[in-house]
Order: C-alpha cells, then structure tokens, then sequence
C-alpha cells in the first residue's frame, strides 16, 4: 500500500491545457475514482501517474518516492514505478496465450518457475479462468479477455492499480457482474487504487472517493454520499444522478422562495438573504401523494417510464416540468394529478452567479 | 511579485537541474534515441555520398589533367559543367542521352500505365476466368530482372550487321531483322513496357481493391451514368495510386541501365545510364557525376510536376473496415475473350522470354537453333577450348558458382539489414508521430526513391573513395553493395515498418512497459513479432530486388563482388549468349523458388491468428 500524491500537475497538448493545477493525494489502499465527461483530462491524469505521459510542472509521488518532479528534473520511467494498470482496450498480446500474457513480466523479472507458475494459477483461479490458460485472447469474449487483463495485474501484484474504463468495452449485464470483481481485486490485493471512468454508478458502487473533473479542473471531491447528497456546485449537481436532478429558479420574497409555477417555504438560514437561488431537488427526494393532501403541491402526470423495480414520472405544474422517482412498478394515467412535497433539508440551494453550493457539505 | 524560476515559472533552459531533466527524458524515450541514431545514420549515407559528388564535380580532378595539363588538382571548377552543357562533345554527351532517356521514358511509362491498369481492372472488377493463377503469374516479370525481356529480344532478332551469331528468327525463317527492330529505341520500349506494367498493376489493382464499389453504386443511384461514374468517382479515388506508379516507373525507367544497354550500345544509342557508365569506363568521372545529377534534378522536377498535377490529397481514405465489397462486373460475351487476351499476355511476357533463354542456353553452336544442336553443354558440360573460349558450363564453373553465392549473400544480407532498419525506422516514425523528429525521418528514408538507380550508383562511386574515420575505403568491397541495397530499398522497406507499427496499438506496448519490461524485451517479445508478418513481406521484396538488380550496382561491380547480374552482363559483353541465357534462367528459378518458400513458411506461422484481434 503506497500513497500517490500529485501536487501543481500542468500538462498541456500544444496550446490547450489540459490540466490545470492538479492538486491530489491518494490515501494508502483507498480506492479513488476520477469521474468527469469526455475529453476533461481522466486519462491523461492517469498515464502521468503511471509516467506514460510527462506533466509540463509538478511534483508527483508514490509512496515516498518523488517519480516526477520538473523542477528537480526527475522523471522515473514507467517501467520502475511498480504499478499495475488496465486500459479501456485490456491490451492483451493477441500472439500470446493468456497464460503467456500472465506470466510474461514475471518471466522478465526472473522469478523461480515455480512461483511463476503458483502465482499464475492463483490469478487465473481467482477471475475463473482455469480453463482458458492456453487459448489466444481473439478466441475470448470481451468479458474473458477483461479477465484476463485483470489476472495479469493480480499475478503481478502491483501496490498502486491504475484503471482506465475498465468495463466500457463490456455490454451492461457484464459490467454489473465485473464491477464486483474488481472490487474484490481492490481488496485482495490491498492496493491503492486510480479509478477512471464516466459512469456515475461505477464510481458511485466502487469508491471510497470520488474527484469530479471537468476541463482540467476538479470541481469536487468528496465520498460517494456526499457527492449525491452535496454536489459542491451546479455542474456536479447536474452531472451526478440519474435520472437528472431537478433545478428550478426561486426568488426570495417575504420570507418565502417563489419559483413561478411552486412556492417553497424558506430555511431560516437564508432568512437574511435577497434575490434569488437555484434550487435542486433529487427525484427520489420529492414525496408524492396519489390523493390531495393539505399543503402539498398539485401537478399533473405527463410521462410514465417503469424500470422494474422504479418509477419514473414526468410532470408538470404550469410550465414547470419536474421529474420524480418512486420505487416499485406504477402505471398512470396522462394528465392524471398527483401531489408533491419538498422536504427542505433534502434540497440543496446554489448561487446562481458562483454556482456554488449555498449549503456545502459539512 | 519576485518570481524565482523554481517557483513555478519557466525553469532556465541551461541550468544543470534542466540539462540532467533533458538527459533523463530522453532515456525514458527510446524512440527519441533510435530516431537519432537513424537520422544520423541516414543522413550520413545519403547526404554525405552527394555532397562528395557535388564536391568533385565542381573541383578539377586527377583524370581532367588530359584534358587540361595546367589545372591544378582540387581547385574550383566549372569544367565539367562547361564540357557537359556547352562544348561541342555535349551532344553525344548530354543532349542526346537527354531526348533517349525523355522520349523512353515517356513511352514506357505511357505504355506500362495503360497496359497494367487495364490489366489490373480485368483482375479486381470482372469475372475472367483462372483469376488465381493470372493473380500469380502477372507479376512474375516483377520477380525477373528488367532486361530478361530484353535478352529474349536478343535471341529472337539478333542480326549479322552487328557481328556476332544470329536470332532465332534469321535461323529458322533465314530473314535479317532490320536494325531498328533489332536494336535501339523500339525494340528497348517494347522490353521495357512488357517489364514495367507489373508496377502499375501492382499498386492499381490493390487500388482498385480498396475502392469500396458501393461508393460507385452510391453513384448510380444518384443518377450518374457508367461513364460519368468512372470520372467523377472511380477516377479520383485512384488517382494517387496512378500518380505514384507514374512517379514509380518514371524514374525506374531513368535510372535503368540493363535493357538500354543490351539493346542500345549495339548501335551507339546512350540514355543517361548508359552514357553514366560509359564515361565511367572511359575514366570521365566528372562527366558521370554531372549527368548523376541532372537526372535526381530531372526525378525531382518530375515529381514535383505529378503532384503538382495530382494535388496534396496524396491518400484518400476509403478503407473503412466496413461495408467493404467488391463487385465483378459480368464480361458476359467478352469473358472467353479477354480471358484469352490475358494468356496470350503472359506467353509474351513470361513463358516466351524464359522458353527463348532456356533455348538459346541449349544451342551447341551459337546462332544454329535447330533440334540437332541442342546440348546441355553449358549447363553441365566442363569446359573445351572449342566452345565458348573454354568457359564451363554452370554447375562447373567458379565464376558463376561464387557470384551465385555473392547474390544470394548478398539478398539476404540487404533484407535482413533493410528489414531491421524498416522496424527501427518505423518504431521511430510512429511513436514519435506528431514531432519534428519523425517527420524528417520519414522524409530522409524516403530520399533514395528519387534517386535513379545508376545516379545513386555513381554516387556511390565516391562514397568513401578513401577511408573516413573508422571506416575503411568500401570501393568494390561487398559491403558497399549491401549498402546501397539496403539504402535503394528503404524507402518501400521503412514504409512497411510504419505500417506494421502503425497496427500495434501502442497500449500493447505500454502495459509491458508499465509491468518493468524494459525497451529490448519489449521488442523482442512484443513489437518485432506482431510486426513479422508485415516485415517479413517487405524483406521478401528486398530480397528479390537485390538478387535481380543491375542497374544500381553495375558502377560499383568488381572481380572481388561480383554477383549474378553481373556475369550475365559480362557474358553478354563477350557475345556469350548461351552462358548468359543460362545464368538468367537460373537466376530466375531461384528467385521464383526462394519467394515460394518464404511464403509458405509465413502462411505456415500461424499469422492468421494476429488478423482476427
Ligand atoms: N496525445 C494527445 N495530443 C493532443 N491532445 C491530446 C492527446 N491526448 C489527449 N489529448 C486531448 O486532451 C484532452 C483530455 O484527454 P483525455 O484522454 O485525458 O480525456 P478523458 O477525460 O480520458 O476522456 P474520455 O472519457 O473520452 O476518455 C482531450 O481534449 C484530448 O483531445
Ligand atoms: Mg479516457
């Protein structure tokens, strides 16, 4: 278990920063996942760490090795930096069998044949494999093949994993079922792990902590429940969720929050507050009523969308449209009128100029 | 605000922390390195040899003394030039060879581009029958020197006004062949046509594979007629390829000496080529170093020309991986015909030229072609003062044994070599796609291509005439020979290597990387065989080139290298038509046999397991 620091990573392609500023320390055997849209800088954050890719500026550590440092002008090639990694694309040697593949950098490292080969059992015996040790990987499914690149790093065992989308490549029934695996091979191998993905519910499930980057930046980081439940700002609050958060505009007017179509009461805190704030409400935050209730909103059902075991409703009031979560497998009428309640201290409220969190997480 | 450069500013370029960051860089890049080596290799076999040329071309040298007794050896000169360009010897020297070379190489590549495309379009886009073997035959002529033509010309037409024995045709019909179909600027047009279309075939037809026929049929239904079809669609897509086998033949056909020789010295008919090596044996070298450059001059304005006339879209794009299919169209009435058109082209092309040479290596007493003289005496026979001032045939003989040997050292040399450098160059190129570095190393590999080969011969000339440093004098070594092989094939040879590289994707290697395999593991493990079955190709090319090549090393042959081509040529000089033929043909029969093997083998290997990933 080592720690992975970065701290002021600048790298540039040319004209267009890419990172900018990177402040990060990975804690020893956490499990970190880098999540942003496509194009923010994941994996170039990721190759710099494993040295595929050199910072224009910065210092980066692993353990209490400096691998990286401009300004002492220290660059470690990847190749002694002692970390495992899987690209999106595994990356199997497709002239290789997957028991080759396996054992190759072992081989290089000189280990006795008989280490070797214990240690290729235990890997294949861990992803259940045992049977495949002498197929190719073009005679794999993409699943197996998956596998296989994890097998590698297990019979490897690095003390820092570096993960690129792993499970992209994977159809969704697989992905659920390998997600598991690889939160097992965190904990069997009891490294420090750099997650990177786009998908929310991979770095939701996965994660010890989350950092949400966009163009560069990070724009939160924070565990798994304080990201849903606190976005620091508009843009996690938008990104985190599905379905989507709902954000509606209120003004603040004696003592209340008038937001067109809705009427909020006030939390005290923003007694003292003029103009107005943006609201966010999760879905699943909103209570629903089939029947009127006394202080509750009415709207009017436009779409229906079950899942299986939830709900999603679109509605709408005036020309406020809100989407609400419930579990279970309902069936509505369109237009039918359904009741609504925010529950204020489930709400979170932003600055429409700084976009930030008016009430950050503790 | 002070702000020191360790502080988050710019560090000092020449501070020592930077220089030792520089230094660690680029040990962490081995492409970077080997992009160095290459350069500086390339650039020293490649520029140094030319700019010792321009050198002496432009200062007086021992050999003009007899000219001009009061020169002073080393000093500046225009003499060469003035001789070359503007004394009344110029026009046996420059002008003439000037309009042969044009006016040939116009035809040729006229002809060659006509022939081979139409050939090319009956192969890929219609029904003719026994497509498999025409596939294998047609660029049989590609495995042949370019002057087995031109010797199959020889012992059909050959006549008596040239001294010497006579062609089948005055032996069997008993008339003369006039000079002008015996020898000169027809008979070496027509060798050369039957030869070069194997060019155009080559990269037309693999053109024509690549141009996705819905994108055609997308045509049609937008309304366009066949015609229309063809030039606004067809056309454009293939205009690249056709460029490049212009380009192609164009300056092969500058820089050939072989055919231009046998068929043209007869009657005094110079090209450049020939006229190149004439003033070389006449000890001019000052004139051969200025017509040397003349002709790169006129292969670079030629290409600039073509793509000037062709545009920068030099590669559009239509390989999608998807969707791809070709469609035949259906000859109907014409299918018999054209098929048979197709065979009698081979006859003509191949299983004439090699039935005449195995004919003429047959006849006992030369210019008697008639069934009571055939003899396997110059294949087997061991020598008799009678025949051939003595000459055994050629399984006894030593000369030819020991250039058969030179040959064959010297194709595997030049393609293990060109195969090496091709990966090095393309691993250079690939990875460090994007820098400056790559660029002029892919520019640089490609320069000998527009060296034609007896320019880049005569170059070689004075390529380390005398030692330099650590390297010794290679005139008429073997090493020189493999040398400029290996240097006249890089081009096709580092193209090869960065198309191999260019389908590793490079995660393949970084994850070995990242797993501590160092930079030599990885390619021996991982980059050189997913790269083999590409590079096994283009050191096959090399390969053959180099067993079947004259024209680039005819200047740099000596009793202490001779090769294959090189006793043919010889024998050819003595009149010696039979040993000739007879060499040629085995010649030609190893090649053929060697290539068949290879790619057996290479299907044998199991590659096929690397296409499906
Ligand atoms: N070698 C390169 N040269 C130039 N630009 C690059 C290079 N690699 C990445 N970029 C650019 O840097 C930016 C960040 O790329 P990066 O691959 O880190 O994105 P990402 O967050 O991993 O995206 P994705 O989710 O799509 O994988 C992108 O705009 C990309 O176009
Ligand atoms: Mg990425």
């Amino acid at each position: 278990m080592e720690q992975i620091r970065l701290s002021g990573i600048v790298k540039s392609y040319g004209k267009i920063e890419v990172v900018k500023n990177l402040d990060l320390t990975i804690a020893p055997g956490e499990f970190l996942t880098i999540l942003g849209p496509s194009g923010c800088g994941k994996t170039t954050t990721l190759r710099m760490i494993a040295g595929l890719e050199e910072p224009d500026q910065g210092v980066i550590e692993l353990g209490d090795r400096v691998v990286f440092s401009r300004n002492d002008g220290v660059v470690l090639p990847p190749e002694v930096r002692g970390l495992g990694l899987i690209f999106q694309s595994y990356a199997l040697w497709p002239h290789m069998t997957v028991a080759k593949n396996i054992t190759l950098a072992l081989k290089e490292q000189r280990l006795s044949k008989s280490e070797i080969e214990a240690r290729l059992k235990t890997a294949l015996e861990l992803v259940q494999l045992e049977d495949f040790a002498k197929r190719y990987p073009s005679e794999l499914s993409g699943g197996q093949q998956q596998r296989v690149a994890v097998a590698r790093l297990i019979a490897l065992r690095p003390s820092i994993l570096l993960m690129d989308e792993p499970l992209s490549n994977l159809d969704a029934k697989l992905r659920t079922e390998m997600r598991v695996g690889l939160k097992r091979l965190h904990r069997d191998l009891e490294a420090t792990t750099v997650y990177v993905t786009h998908d929310q519910i991979e770095a939701l499930t996965l994660s010890d902590r989350i950092i949400i980057m966009n163009e560069g930046v990070i724009m939160q980081e924070g565990t798994p429940f304080d990201i849903y439940h606190h976005p620091a700002n508009l843009f996690v609050a938008e990104f985190i969720g599905d379905p989507k958060i709902n954000l509606f505009t209120g003004a603040i007017k004696a003592g209340k929050l008038d937001c067109g179509d809705l009427t909020l009461p006030l939390a005290d805190e923003f007694a003292d507050r003029g103009g107005e704030m943006i609201v966010a409400a999760r879905p699943e935050k909103i209570a629903v009523s089939y029947k009127a209730k006394r202080g509750w909103q009415q709207v009017a059902v436009e779409i229906v969308q079950p899942t299986g075991a939830d709900t999603i409703i679109q509605v709408k009031v005036g020309d406020t449209h809100l989407t609400l979560l419930q579990s279970g497998f309902i069936t509505l009428d369109e237009g039918a009128p359904l009741w609504i309640d925010f529950d204020l201290s489930a709400l979170n409220f932003f600055d429409p100029k700084t976009t930030k969190n008016l009430r950050p997480a503790s | 605000m002070v702000s020191t450069p360790d502080a988050g500013g710019k560090p000092n370029p020449w501070s020592g922390r930077n220089i030792a960051y520089q230094a660690y860089r680029l040990k962490n890049k081995p492409e970077l390195i080997i992009g160095v080596m290459c350069l500086a290799f390339l650039a020293f076999v490649v520029l140094v040899p030319l700019f010792q040329i321009l050198r002496d071309a432009f200062t007086f040298q021992s050999y003009d003394l007899s000219y001009n007794p009061e020169g002073e050896v080393g000093a500046f000169t225009l003499f060469h030039f003035d001789r070359v360009f503007f004394q009344p010897i110029s026009k046996a020297l420059f002008v003439k060879p000037l309009i042969n070379s044009l006016s040939m190489g116009v035809a040729v590549t006229t002809i060659g581009i006509i022939v081979g495309s139409g050939l090319a379009w009956l192969m890929v886009r219609t029904n003719v029958y026994f497509k498999e073997v025409f596939g294998a035959m047609l660029v049989f002529p590609y495995m042949m020197p370019s002057w087995v033509m031109a010797l199959a010309w020889l012992s059909l037409f050959r006549n008596d006004r040239i001294g010497g024995s006579e062609g089948v045709m005055t032996s069997v019909f008993g008339v003369q062949a006039p000079n002008w179909i015996a020898y000169g600027f027809v008979p070496i047009v027509i060798t050369l046509s039957l030869h070069y279309y194997a060019y155009a075939y080559l990269l037309i037809s693999g053109a024509l594979a690549t141009v996705d026929s819905e994108l055609e049929e997308a045509g049609a239904t937008a309304g366009m007629g066949k015609w229309k079809r063809i030039r606004v669609i067809t056309m454009p897509l293939l205009l690249p390829a056709l460029g490049s086998a212009v380009v192609l033949t164009f300056i092969r056909i500058l820089g050939t000496f072989g055919t231009p020789a046998l068929l043209g010295l007869p009657v005094r008919f110079f090209t450049f080529s020939t006229q190149i090596y004439a003033s070389i044996n006449a000890r001019n070298q000052g004139d051969a170093y200025v017509l040397a450059l003349v002709l790169i001059i006129l292969a670079i304005t030629f290409i600039w020309i073509n793509s000037r006339i062709i545009g920068v879209r030099k590669s559009y794009v239509t390989m999608t991986g998807k969707g791809f299919r070709k469609k035949e169209s259906d000859l109907g009435k014409m299918r018999w015909p054209a098929t048979i058109f197709v065979i009698l082209f081979l006859c003509l092309t191949v299983v004439m030229p090699l039935t005449l040479l195995l004919w003429e290596s047959m006849t006992l007493i030369p210019g008697d072609y008639s069934w009571n003289n055939l003899s396997g005496y110059f294949w087997y026979g061991s020598g008799n003062v009678d025949l051939a001032y003595g000459e055994p045939g050629v399984i006894h003989n030593k000369g030819i044994l020991g250039a058969l040997g030179n040959s064959i050292k010297l194709g595997f040399l030049a393609a293990l070599f060109n195969g090496a450098l091709g990966l090095l160059v393309g691993y250079a190129v690939v990875r460090g796609r994007g820098g400056k570095l790559s660029k002029a190393l892919e520019g640089i590999a490609f320069a000998p291509y527009i060296f034609p080969s007896i320019a880049l011969g005569a170059i070689y000339i004075g390529m380390f005439s005398s030692s330099i440093g650590p390297i010794p004098a290679l005139y008429g070594t073997f090493t020189i020979l493999v040398l400029i092989t290996v240097i006249k094939n890089l081009p096709f040879t580092s193209r090869t290597g960065i198309a191999a590289m260019l389908q590793i994707h490079q995660s393949l290697e970084e994850t070995a990387r990242v797993q501590g395999i160092g930079w030599f593991r990885r390619m021996l493990r991982i980059i050189i065989p997913l790269s083999m079955s590409g590079l096994v190709a283009g050191m096959l090319l090399t390969f053959i080139t180099a067993m079947r090549e004259l024209s680039l090393i005819i200047l740099l042959l000596s009793p202490g290298n001779m090769v294959l081509t090189g006793v043919i040529f010889g024998y050819q000089e003595q009149d010696m038509a039979q040993h000739s033929a007879a060499v040629t043909l085995m010649l030609v029969l190893i090649i053929i046999t060697i290539s068949v093997i290879v790619k057996v083998m290479a299907r044998g290997a199991g590659t096929g397991r690397l296409n499906t990933t």
